[in-house]
């Protein structure tokens, strides 16, 4: 008997405004602990939230994105539990009147396109941090991150495969991304991630019984908490056993999922309506204002990549993978850059350097022009490719133009026949032994001859002229 | 000249002429409290030393308010000064911050924090963790609650005026047990940014003074839309003064036969119909008018306030601030705390509400009560489409015994029978002196007061007629002896 998952996924992702979701305290990240907090976020007797509006505004600029509906009144909700790194004993989120609604993301599934629902987006607080090293038998709390916006983004059971999960959260990272809603930082836990999964007979339509996996929060581990997760179902019910309905936690370190707690011991977390705020009411003109400032999606520019640019599917993925990649990519080709030219150079060379030096595009030393600009002296015969690779290198670490460079470290491409020519001249002088045996047939031996002619001219004699010199020579007797 | 007996407008007029100094004005409160609060018990802190420093400084600000000494609900967070909620959960806690309401009295001296029952839940400030204030006219007597304190030190004279803060009749009835003043303000007119929550969506904080025109003096100061406090409305503030003097002539005056009910006390009953007969006099018109889920609102308001207040309370949990008593580990520490931090009506009402909330529970409680409340602010919408004021009795009875209700709370709970409605529905009521009960065996007799209801953003209409009332009466001049 085959089985099937059926998985759906909540994500928690942080969202990058500047200050926090009910107060003015700023979200930095990594500030001294405690240091970001006001009588609001550490939840003082009498304090009161107010709404920041630039995080309705992301909620809807991501709603809109996911295609959902803007709930023209929305609410929020109290969610009552104690512990130690929530200062009101309650979490202010939503529960009955999300902002956005019915919405879908497209992923790549099995070669086509799947589109994934999106049950609903909504807005709420973080929570502080707990903190158990170096106290003691005591714990500490940080109350820098309790109130820092958090987009909920919940999906509908439409997933089949953890390989889907991560295709999905790898999409959902891009998109967030490319909307500058949310960082995508999943090792600083700006994107966190709990599934719900079960399993079941292979075309049936009924749902097994699901488990909340909690705690994944890398692309690699939505991958391997799903797949344990579903292997450990089904030999359950391969072994004549059930499942029960619980929350597990991923171990990453066993790499398993652990019991957590059984639906018995479910919270009951009391929602109601928060009534320190009033109902949300958005107006229609803001949201076509939202609309309108959409950036183009990263499925549309990938389709115009291919398109306009003639580009590979599969660079344009890559390229568009990233909003500032496929920026930095347009820009050189408004520059003049030969568009596949300008794919190979930023996916062969400076990806290489990026890696090297741990630095982001954001931060790249190198600007659009300045390849641009080289690739022109390789177009005009000015440098070989060969040497263009020491002038990137050279742009990249001195942020100096290619011309510079190419005159300062005379790295002009010999063209001329008669310095050619000099220059195999002597080579064969010296090599006669090598000579002979490449006129007896060892014509292999010609790449021993263009590297000591390269080497002569300091790899700047033109490849095709040195080639076609060095054959005749060579067959002159 | 006894300055502690004089209202704020009395006080800046001599200040002005400079009849008297700050100075004296000080001296006289405090000479006032030193003579009488170990009786009242009005205070949980009395802030003198403070006062006289601070009082350079408030002249300064050359305010209105600026040298007179006022008293605040020691629920409302002021910075710097120990703001207890009378509760021993607070019983330390100095806020770092100042509320909205009580920094927009620029000018204004602090007297002190005054007594309330813990954390506003209460009729009589017996649930205080601290002490129980005594009513001025009889300190056999409780002085009605939560803000009993502040309207025991009006009475009292120990200030000269107050803040209080209302969720169910906590302004008006204390106001009308101890003869005073009391005005609720319209849900959403005054901010709540430093009221320290019992139940959000009723909670509202507003004057206890001496006369009608404190009051709206008082109204014009505190009023208006906050930054920091989403509820608080965008609406324009009027010139609550202007209204004052206005003839009531055509004013139409409701009165809901659903409270003038079975068992309520005969003397609060007769002087609420002679004040009602008195404002027809001046030209006002009586109708009878019916708010038919009248006998709802005291379950629904159970249960709204405790849900909320049980959510409002969460946070007080030993690990930020406040009493923290240590346990062998997190739910025991947080078990020690809340047992000892809170005291049993507290307790009673987390559970109510906690309950309430309950998953199974909620749509039959929580959901239903929404709805209940729904239909009390739609009688007084239907009410007030013939009307201008409601009038109504404050409180079914005058101020009881101390000890006479603490072993039954649903008893207690019927002290706010009058006064609930309105939190429910939102809009404004004021309660001024109507008459006295004699009692028998010599003792003095007891305030009874008067409340009248206006529509939502109308507090001018009330105090309108609440002046017009008092300015025809005598009852307000008189003093509790002391």
């Amino acid at each position: 008997m085959h089985y099937e998952a059926v998985i759906g996924l909540e994500v928690h992702a942080q969202m990058s405004t500047e200050t926090k979701i009910f107060c003015g305290c700023l979200t930095k990240f990594g500030s001294e602990p405690n240091t970001q907090t006001c009588p609001v976020c550490i939840g003082m007797p009498g304090a009161l939230p107010v709404l920041n509006k630039k995080a309705l505004e992301f909620a809807v600029r991501a709603g809109l994105a996911l295609n959902c509906g803007i709930s023209p009144m929305s609410r929020f909700a109290r969610k009552n539990y104690f512990y130690p790194d929530l200062p009101k004993g309650y979490q202010i989120s939503q529960y009955e009147l999300p902002i956005c609604e019915h919405g879908f993301l497209e992923i790549v599934a099995d070669g086509g396109l799947k589109k994934i629902g999106v049950t609903r987006v909504h807005m709420e607080e973080d929570a502080g941090k707990n903190i158990h090293e170096g106290a003691g038998n005591s714990s500490l709390v940080d109350l820098n991150r309790a109130g820092v916006p958090l987009m909920e983004i919940v999906s509908e059971p439409d997933i089949r495969s953890p390989k889907e999960a991560a295709e999905y959260m790898k999409k959902l990272r891009t998109m967030l991304r490319y909307l500058g809603v949310c960082d995508g930082n999943m090792e600083q836990g700006s994107l966190r991630c709990d599934a719900n999964v079960s399993v079941r007979e292979e075309g049936s339509k009924g749902l097994g019984v699901k488990v909340e996996v909690k705690n994944i929060n890398s692309f690699r581990f939505v991958e391997k908490a799903l797949e344990y997760e579903i292997k450990r179902q089904i030999k359950a019910i391969k072994d004549g056993g059930s499942i029960i309905q619980e929350t597990r936690l991923w171990d990453s370190d066993a790499g398993i999922t652990q019991s957590m707690r059984t639906k018995e011991e479910a919270h009951d977390y009391r929602y109601f309506p928060e009534p320190d705020l009033a109902p949300i009411a958005v107006r229609q003109e803001w949201i076509d204002e939202i609309r309108a400032s959409l950036p183009e999606l990263p499925d549309a520019k990938r389709q115009r990549f291919v398109s306009s640019y003639s580009l590979p599917e599969y660079d344009a993925d890559i390229l568009i993978s990233e909003k500032p990649l496929s920026e930095w990519y347009e820009e050189a080709v408004n520059a003049g850059g030969q568009p596949k030219a300008v794919s190979n150079w930023m996916m062969g060379e400076m990806m290489k350097l990026l890696n090297e030096d741990g630095i982001n595009i954001e931060n790249c030393p190198l600007k659009p022009e300045q390849l641009a600009d080289m690739l022109s002296l390789i177009d005009k015969g000015t440098i070989s490719g060969k040497i263009a690779k020491t002038v990137f290198e050279e742009m990249f670490r001195t942020g100096k133009d290619a011309e510079s460079i190419v005159i300062e470290k005379s790295l002009v491409q010999i063209t001329d026949k008669d310095a050619i020519l000099k220059a195999v001249d002597e080579i064969l002088a010296k090599s006669p032994k090598e000579v002979e045996r490449y006129r007896a047939g060892e014509e292999k031996l010609i790449g021993f001859f263009v590297g000591q002619a390269m080497k002569l001219t300091k790899g700047k004699a033109n490849p095709a002229a040195l080639n076609e010199i060095l054959k005749r020579k060579l067959s002159d007797k | 000249m006894e300055l502690f007996r004089l209202g704020i407008h009395e006080i800046r007029e001599l200040l002005d002429k400079k009849e008297v100094s700050p100075k004296d004005v000080l001296d006289s409160v405090f000479s006032r409290i030193a003579s009488v609060e170990e009786k009242v018990k009005a205070f949980v802190t009395v802030t003198k030393d403070r006062a006289y420093d601070m009082l350079d400084d408030a002249l300064a600000e050359n305010t209105i308010l600026s040298g007179i000494p006022l008293a605040i609900k020691d629920n409302m967070c002021t910075k710097g000064i120990r703001t207890t909620c009378s509760s021993r959960m607070l019983e330390n806690f100095i806020p770092p911050y100042e509320g909205t309401a009580t920094s927009r009295l620029r000018g204004y001296v602090l007297a002190g924090k005054t007594n309330l029952d813990e954390f506003a839940m209460g009729s009589s400030t017996e649930n205080s963790a601290f002490h129980t204030t005594k009513n001025p006219w009889d300190l056999s007597r409780i002085p009605g609650g939560s803000s009993g304190g502040s309207a025991a030190a009006v009475a009292a004279d120990e200030c000269i005026a107050a803040l209080g803060s209302d969720t169910g009749g906590s302004i008006r009835q204390p106001a009308a047990l101890c003869g005073v003043v009391g005005l609720k303000p319209t849900y959403g007119r005054v901010s709540r940014y430093g009221l320290i929550a019992f139940a959000s969506s009723l909670d509202q904080i507003g004057p206890i003074t001496k006369n009608v025109r404190d009051s709206a003096l008082l109204m014009n100061i505190i009023s208006g839309h906050d930054p920091l406090d989403s509820t608080s409305a965008p609406v324009t503030v009027p010139d609550f003064t202007a209204s004052l003097g206005r003839h009531i002539k055509g004013l139409k005056i409701g009165v809901p036969k659903e409270y003038f009910i079975e068992g309520m006390d005969r003397k609060v009953e007769n002087a609420v119909r002679d004040a009602v007969g008195k404002l027809e006099s001046l030209g006002a018109i009586p109708i009878e008018v019916s708010l038919p889920h009248t006998e709802y609102a005291v379950a629904t308001y159970y249960v709204l306030a405790a849900s909320e207040a049980s959510s409002n309370l969460a946070r007080y949990d030993g690990v930020k601030y406040g009493l923290r008593v240590e346990g062998k580990d997190l739910i025991d520490m947080y078990m020690n705390t809340r047992a000892a931090g809170f005291g049993p009506e507290v307790k009673r009402r987390i559970m109510l509400g906690t309950y309430a909330l309950s998953s199974g529970y909620y749509e039959a409680y929580y959901r239903k009560a929404q709805q209940v409340r729904t239909l009390i602010k739609r009688d007084f919408e239907e009410a007030f489409k013939t009307v201008d004021v409601i009038a109504t009795p404050t409180a079914p009875e005058v101020a009881f015994q101390a000890g006479e209700k603490t072993e039954d709370p649903l008893k207690m709970y019927l002290s706010d029978i009058f006064t609930i409605s309105v939190n429910l529905a939102g809009v404004p009521a004021i309660s001024v002196p109507c008459g006295f009960a004699s009692q028998e065996g010599g003792a003095a007799s007891l305030p009874i007061g008067l409340q009248l209801i206006g529509k939502h953003f109308h507090e001018q209409t009330i105090l309108q007629a609440a002046y017009a009332y008092e300015q025809a009466t005598d009852w307000h001049k008189r003093r509790p002896e002391l």
